[in-house]
């Protein structure tokens, strides 16, 4: 079915994403794919050993081989040699310590990859070792290993506790308590673009840097100190990346590729991780244990809560205390609690580096809580259902942490449509025809996610758009576009305010010099933002476009003249002028228009939680379908349904891209991936042992839209990237408790587990 | 060593290393990036490319290899602007977000359908499982897959 020509955009119609022909047809230029004809390969040298005193890198031998650019350690680095967006905790290169088995010690540039790679064989270091810590509760014990000597909290890096009205003590009051114990692993973001980019210094010795990052402004203020060069002469330039959802959320090969190309006399240098390197390497979503309770009375609600979550963000800080925060400010989901006690570790460890991953820890958090929600249910024998129903909050409810919910929120509807939908209503027949050895399950699960950064933290946008000489429209979009297609959007957006459709647009990705300060690719926020900005810059320059048109019709009143695909045309006399023939009468200096959005965010209860409380949030109600095969274990989904609150839809097949994406990442979470550092060695440092979702192991999803516009959105939407990754876990599992009664209490709930919970079950009901 | 192949219709010839890989003589030397490495050891599919028409790993396969040899890049794939049927119905029915793994899913689409002109959801997920794909969840890929089959049957 081919889009007919000329159609311009229109808000909720699905439209193909403008970036899909040139990724198709090969011609995208990823930071992958820079090469030149002359260049140099740069690469690292990696510890290899969890935790070390490092004595000494040698590098004599590496230097003398044939082709060797340069070898630097961290004496090279000119500046602070530390990033790290909140702590500065992570050295560029590895200077006193190594703390993770991913520690740089040494960078070669080369002459091609092959002399790459012999010099890094020929890298060794002394080091004293240092016995490790890798149990989020060991590392508080006061007789653990130090990951970082000098941090005030020792390897506590950050505590978060929140209470509510009677806390825990609210218990007492309760006619039903259920309590559990949940984990969640590292999990790998496993983008098919691992971590790569070039680097050069230009002409006037300004240092540029093409790389696939979420943070092109961020990491140029992070570079600066680290790399001792003014901020100002560092360019930061993103085309499309190729995947991230998080992982690429800060400093990944940014100032290793930059000290490279200090090294070069302006030869540009090209670095580009391995899969394996970017296991051992990259961030992860923080691993957590998490300790619940739920208090309930009989009627069904939800009374009390105590939730004591221990974070694993390994060596280095990054952004695992807000990872953690978020999903503390979700540990009670989506419902109503009067009473609560939250308190979570936010540990270092030696295991691998902890940061964002798409549901910034909510996803943990949502993992124990909707399960100790069906517990409760179960306790009760009521539906699981009903007992949501219940407790979901509405419009002017406090969450879980006693902040007055005072935008959209429709978790009620999302239960509503699951509740009518036939996936929910034939599920009892559907488990009936169930075939020998296999046992089937439906589980459900609702989910929040905060739009945005929290309160301390401005969420800003710049928008900037230019009237090109041709009467085309060219978007300069401040925010990454890692994948999601939030740039295909902002066209969307322009061309529906303007009446243009695709051709009409050119989309620039972020440039330090050319774009505006946007903030990062990340927190479900980047069409809100942005397009939020974008409409205001937009309808500017649309007055503008009429009121200069004026001067070509026969009219002195702009209303009578309309935008049409490439020109515009009188409502009555039907004369049309081309946007070409109005873009010659806008001077050079005419041609540009900015504005300027700020996110609303929280002004009270500000001290509540760590950088304060959000206060936009999207919903969802997960349905899943599971069998299983009782003689191996072996768990298939065989059906899923997700109906979300994310406002109201901009373009229905983008919004179900993030949907169905999300969705087969929490499969995976929930059924497979797990990334093994025991005792700090990456394990699973492959595709072949790290095992993501292939089309096998997804089903056919169906996604329905709760219909529930957020006033303060650009065209009634919120933030719909991140709600459905939180659902698959908690789904599957009470699926799976559903089917044969078995509780598992972590993730990935693998054939193996099941095998032998169900194994464990029959031995107890073996007649003794 | 001296190798002659025809590559996207074009004959050509390179002077290659015997040690070079098939994605690197593309991406590096004939610029050709359009062909993706995700892993380097087969498992990702990305680098998926058509030799004699049936699909390659170009990570797996030495330059060598290609002697003699009909090769098709995802950049030979459609004719001048006119997009090659999958590749369009890829654009049309969303199978595209990042993007990374979209070359080789189209080369094994492409490959799959010269072989089975009408195959199943089934058929297609089990066609496509050895290229991964971190950000659709497949659905729309198999949902292009099988519109593009039906485009071609008509
Ligand atoms: S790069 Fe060849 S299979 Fe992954
Ligand atoms: S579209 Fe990103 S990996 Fe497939």
């Amino acid at each position: 079915m081919k889009r007919e020509k000329q159609i311009p955009f229109r808000i909720g119609e699905a439209t193909p994403r403008c970036d899909a022909r040139t990724k198709v047809t090969g011609q995208e230029r990823y930071a992958a794919d820079y090469y030149g004809d002359h260049f140099f390969w740069a690469g690292v040298k990696r510890a290899g050993i969890p935790h070390g005193k490092l004595i000494k890198v040698h590098t004599e031998d590496a230097k003398k081989l044939k082709g060797v650019v340069a070898v630097l350690t961290s004496e090279d680095v000119p500046g602070s040699n530390r990033v790290g967006i909140i702590r500065g905790d992570q050295p560029v290169l590895a200077d006193k310590k190594i703390c993770y088995a991913g520690d740089p010690l040494a960078l070669v540039i080369a002459e091609n990859k092959e002399t790459l790679q012999a010099a890094l064989a020929l890298i060794t270091f002394d080091h004293e070792p240092l016995p490790g810590v890798f149990d989020v509760e060991e590392a508080l014990r006061k007789d653990a290993p130090l990951v970082h000597e000098d941090s005030p909290g020792g390897n506590l890096l950050r505590l978060v506790s929140v209470e509510t009205g009677k806390g825990a003590s609210a218990f007492d009051e309760c006619d039903v308590i259920v309590e559990g114990v949940f984990e969640t692993p590292f999990q790998e973001h496993a983008y098919l673009e691992t971590e790569a980019g070039w680097a050069y210094l230009d002409d006037s010795g300004q240092l540029v840097v093409v790389t696939a990052t979420q943070t092109p402004f961020r990491d140029r203020n992070e570079m600066a100190p680290a790399l001792g060069i003014d901020v100002e002469k560092i360019r930061v330039i993103v085309p499309y990346l190729g995947g991230a959802f998080g992982g690429k959320d800060g400093i990944t090969i940014q100032c290793l590729l930059g000290l490279s190309a200090l090294h070069t006399g302006g030869v540009p240098v090209k670095m580009w991780w391995g899969r394996e390197e970017s296991f051992l390497a990259s961030v992860k979503r923080l691993s957590a244990r998490m300790r619940y309770r739920l208090g309930v009375k009989r009627d069904g609600t939800f009374h009390a809560l105590e939730c004591r979550a221990y974070f694993d963000t390994g060596a280095y800080a990054g952004l695992g205390e807000t990872v953690m925060t978020l999903g503390l400010e979700h540990a009670g989901s989506a419902y109503r609690i009067p009473n609560v006690s939250i308190k979570g570790s936010c540990v270092y460890t030696n295991n691998a580096v902890g940061g964002p991953f798409r549901g910034f820890g909510v996803t943990q958090v949502t993992a124990a809580m909707e399960r100790i929600v069906d517990m409760a249910a179960q306790k009760l024998s009521v539906d699981p259902l009903a007992i949501r129903r219940v407790n979901a909050v509405e419009r002017g409810d406090k969450n879980c942490i006693g902040v007055t919910l005072t935008h959209s929120t429709g978790i009620k509807k999302c239960l509503a449509a699951l509740s009518d939908h036939p996936l929910w209503r034939e599920r009892e027949g559907w488990k009936m025809k169930a075939g020998q050895f296999k046992k089937r399950g439906v589980g459900i699960a609702c989910m929040a996610h905060a739009m945005g950064y929290p309160a301390v933290v401005p969420d800003f946008a710049n928008a900037k758009i230019e009237f090109t000489g041709e009467g085309r429209f060219r978007i300069y979009a401040g925010i990454v576009d890692m994948g999601q297609g939030n740039a295909s959007t902002y066209a969307h957006i322009a061309g529906a305010l303007l009446g243009q459709e695709a051709s009409a647009f050119e989309l620039i990705q972020p440039d330090t010099e050319r774009t505006l300060p946007s903030g990062s690719s990340s927190a479900s926020r980047t069409t809100y933002v942005y397009g939020n900005a974008l409409v205001i810059s937009v309808e500017d320059l649309k007055k503008k476009i009429l009121d200069k048109a004026l001067r070509l019709f026969s009219t002195a009143q702009a209303e009578e003249l309309m935008l049409v695909p490439g020109g515009i045309r009188h409502r009555k006399d039907k004369k049309k002028v081309s946007l070409k023939e109005v873009a010659g009468l806008f001077d050079e200096s005419e041609r540009f228009y900015t504005a300027y959005f700020r996110s609303p965010a929280a002004t009270e209860m500000l001290d509540r939680i760590y950088l304060g409380p959000h206060i936009i949030f999207s919903y969802g109600a997960h349905l899943a379908y599971v069998e299983i095969d009782t003689l191996t274990g072996c768990i298939e989904v065989t059906g899923y349904l997700a109906v979300t609150d994310a406002g109201n839809v901009i373009n229905p097949q983008a919004y179900e891209q993030q949907i169905q994406g999300g969705i087969a990442q929490g499969i995976g979470f929930a059924l497979s991936e797990d990334y093994k550092a025991a005792n700090g060695h990456a394990d699973t440092n492959s595709l072949a042992t790290y095992i993501i979702p292939t089309a096998m192991d997804v089903p056919d999803m169906l996604s329905v839209a709760a219909d529930n516009a957020e006033e303060t959105g650009p065209f009634g939407m919120k933030g719909i990237g991140e709600i459905s990754i939180s659902g698959p876990v908690p789904a599957i599992a009470n699926a799976v408790a559903d089917a044969c009664g078995i509780r598992i209490g972590r993730n990935p709930i693998t054939a193996e587990n099941i095998f032998r919970a169900l194994w464990e079950q029959n031995d107890q009901e073996r007649p003794r | 060593m001296k190798i002659s192949f025809v590559l996207n219709g074009k004959k050509r010839t390179a002077d290659v290393q015997p040690d070079m890989r098939v994605v690197d003589l593309l991406r590096e030397h004939l610029h050709l990036t359009g062909t993706k490495e995700g892993c380097g050891s087969g498992e990702c599919g990305a680098c998926t490319i058509l030799v004699d028409g049936e699909s390659r790993l170009s990570c797996l396969m030495l330059a060598a290899q290609l002697e003699g040899k009909r090769i098709t890049t995802i950049e030979g794939l459609s004719k001048g602007k006119r997009l090659h049927p999958v590749q369009e119905a890829f654009v049309e029915s969303g199978a595209v977000q990042c993007g990374f793994c979209t070359p080789g899913m189209v080369m094994t689409a492409v490959d799959m359908l010269s072989r089975n002109p009408d195959p199943s959801r089934d058929e297609i997920r089990e066609g496509i499982s050895g290229n991964l794909c971190r950000c659709t969840g497949y659905q729309k890929i198999v949902d292009a897959i099988e519109a593009a089959a039906k485009d071609k049957s008509r």
